[in-house]
């Protein structure tokens, strides 16, 4: 019955090292933290989009997902909790990181708490987290956390009161809000059935032809 | 016969990317004739067509093409890939098929399928949305009309009918036979199943693991339904080659075709596309070893055929595929597929078997003296 909860991160950055993966690290690593706290088992897995972006436009012409796609879209989809992170480009989040959650079934992410963050070179983006990630997510039917975590290239010398700086606190305020979800959550438990059908077929096989 | 073989058209008008021509309608309507008319001589089982009603594809009426095909062949079965059971009229369907059916002695059936190109649906008056109801629907009355004399309809989607009597009545009083074909949609599968008509998976798009378990679906609740073993259930893959004797110029002179293909051009490399799906690049041998290859995860089948005359490649190019598919390659994969098939597994479904076996069932029903209506199945 103790079946570790599991977090699913996404870091849509393109450098190596990148300062997307950075916070998406931090908020995962503090998320799991709070967890252990409160006693639950934690499995996080962490996927740069990088590695499979030829993947990603592959499926879009194709239509099917690649092997290695796959395997993160299920990772994804089967976690109990999200951290998604963008840089910004453009006034909004990537176009990669925009396009991987336009391959995923849009159902697939029905009731997941994400915890949403983006990273940009001054705080003047910060918007792009209420103005961009938020929307896309809540039409998704994900449940999106009230805080989202924003960094800009300052916020990484910042220093706070009694050496906690805000963006220490935003992510931890974050981690606070996604764990009790991740905890409640019986996504990566719950059996799937791949053949799950609509409403004009019922599960047991009554098929009702006219 | 155990399995059918054969060669399925989208009928897509496409450049040859290595000439820069394009065919007009006309040179690829032609084409296409000649290919069908080829696939026969070199003795093949099948010709299926498709039907689309937006350009670059041509085929807006498959019924018309294997109409005039029928009146050209004299052994090849005539099919479809697919009838758009959708936006079609059933009444109209029904009509047609039967037409064709009296007018091939038989020679033919169909694949039903939804399309999938969204303008299509309010062309034809009807709602995207409810895509999976519409071909439940529409079926059920399709299925109605070819097996009982008089019908009383009422649904959403078309006019009632009282006392509509489709003709021609089916030639013999047996049924076209029907395939459900389907890429993701296990609704479709479960119809099939329910029917105990054929599943054709299209195979030829996504990966093997995919049309495994979509087969594995339709054969599982086949037997449910009751109408046999589910390894008696009624399979047809779909299936994409190009053939060299040596596999290097094979590879060589498709590629062009496969980087500009409609569908999946420009996307993943041919070396990608050919390990993630059934696509074979090679030689006759290569694809004789993949196609054998199918009944390791879909089990035994029925019917099996291969796209071919697509992305461009020219109607010569087209019929050599044809002469090597027809010479070496089926006639390898008819004995190597017999062997250790089991022997409950049922034969390619043709109109002279159904025919058969709808005297059978007439003559049990006498023998214990009951009466049934439609006692074609």
């Amino acid at each position: 019955m103790n079946t570790p909860k599991r977090i699913a991160v996404i870091s849509a950055g393109l450098g190596k090292p990148s300062s997307t993966r950075m916070l998406a690290d931090r908020l995962a690593l503090e998320s799991a933290d709070v967890l252990r706290e409160r006693g639950v088992e934690v499995e996080t897995s962490t996927h740069e989009l990088r590695d499979i972006a030829s993947d990603i436009t592959n499926n879009m012409l194709t239509g099917f997902p690649s092997e290695k796609l796959e395997a993160v879209i299920a990772d994804v989809t089967g976690a109990d909790g999200l951290i998604v992170v963008s840089p910004v480009f453009s006034a909004s989040y990537s176009g990669l990181f925009k396009s991987f959650f336009d391959v995923l079934d849009p159902a697939s992410l029905a009731g997941m708490p994400v915890l949403i963050g983006a990273t940009a070179g001054t705080a003047r983006h910060s918007l792009v987290l209420d103005h961009a990630l938020r929307p896309l997510f809540s039409y998704l039917r994900a449940i999106v956390l009230p805080t989202g975590v924003f960094a800009a290239t300052d916020d990484w010398g910042e220093a706070g009161a009694g050496g906690q700086s805000a963006l220490t606190d935003r992510i931890a305020r974050a981690a606070g809000e996604l764990a009790p979800l991740v905890e409640a959550s019986e996504r990566s438990s719950a059996p799937r059935d791949p053949f799950g059908f609509d409403s004009v077929l019922s599960p047991v096989g009554g098929f009702q032809p006219n | 016969m155990h399995m059918q073989f054969g060669i399925f058209s989208v009928g897509d008008i496409t450049q040859d990317p290595t000439t820069g021509i394009t065919p007009t309608e006309t040179e690829r309507l032609q084409n296409l004739l000649t290919i069908a008319q080829h696939a026969e001589e070199v003795g093949l089982d099948v010709f299926a067509m498709g039907e689309h009603h937006n350009p670059p594809f041509f085929p807006s009426s498959p019924v018309a093409i294997n109409s005039w095909l029928a009146a050209k062949t004299e052994r090849i079965i005539l099919s479809t890939a697919t009838t758009l059971i959708t936006t079609n009229d059933p009444v109209r369907l029904a009509e047609d098929y039967a037409m064709l059916q009296h007018l091939s002695g038989g020679r033919m059936d169909l694949t039903l399928g939804r399309g999938n190109t969204g303008p299509v649906y309010p062309w034809f008056g009807e709602d995207i949305r409810q895509g999976i109801p519409l071909a439940i629907e529409k079926y059920g009355l399709l299925y109605r009309l070819w097996r009982e004399e008089f019908v009383d309809w009422e649904g959403k989607f078309r006019t009632p009918l009282q006392g509509f009597q489709s003709t021609p009545r089916p030639l013999d009083g047996v049924p076209p036979f029907v395939w459900h074909g389907s890429i993701r949609s296990p609704e479709i599968a479960e119809q099939a199943a329910y029917y105990g008509d054929g599943f054709f998976a299209n195979h030829i798009f996504w990966p093997a693991s995919h049309t495994a378990k979509m087969v594995g679906f339709y054969r599982q609740r086949f037997e449910h339904y009751g109408h046999g073993t589910a390894d008696q259930a009624i399979v047809g893959l779909g299936g994409q080659v190009f053939m060299r004797k040596n596999s290097q110029d094979a590879v060589r002179e498709f590629r062009p075709y496969f980087d500009n293909a409609p569908v999946y051009g420009h996307g993943p490399s041919l070396e990608e596309f050919t390990a993630q799906t059934p696509l074979t690049v090679g030689s006759p041998q290569q694809v004789i070893d993949r196609t054998l290859g199918f009944r390791d995860y879909v089990g035994d089948y029925q019917r099996q055929l291969f796209l071919m005359d697509h992305a461009g490649l020219p109607l010569k190019t087209v019929l050599e595929q044809l002469d090597i598919l027809g010479e070496e390659v089926v006639p390898v994969l008819r004995r190597e597929f017999a062997k250790n098939r089991a022997s409950r597994v049922p034969d390619a479904p043709t109109h002279a078997a159904r025919v058969q076996a709808a005297l059978a069932a007439e003559q049990v029903d006498a023998s214990t003296g009951v009466t049934t209506a439609a006692s074609a199945e």
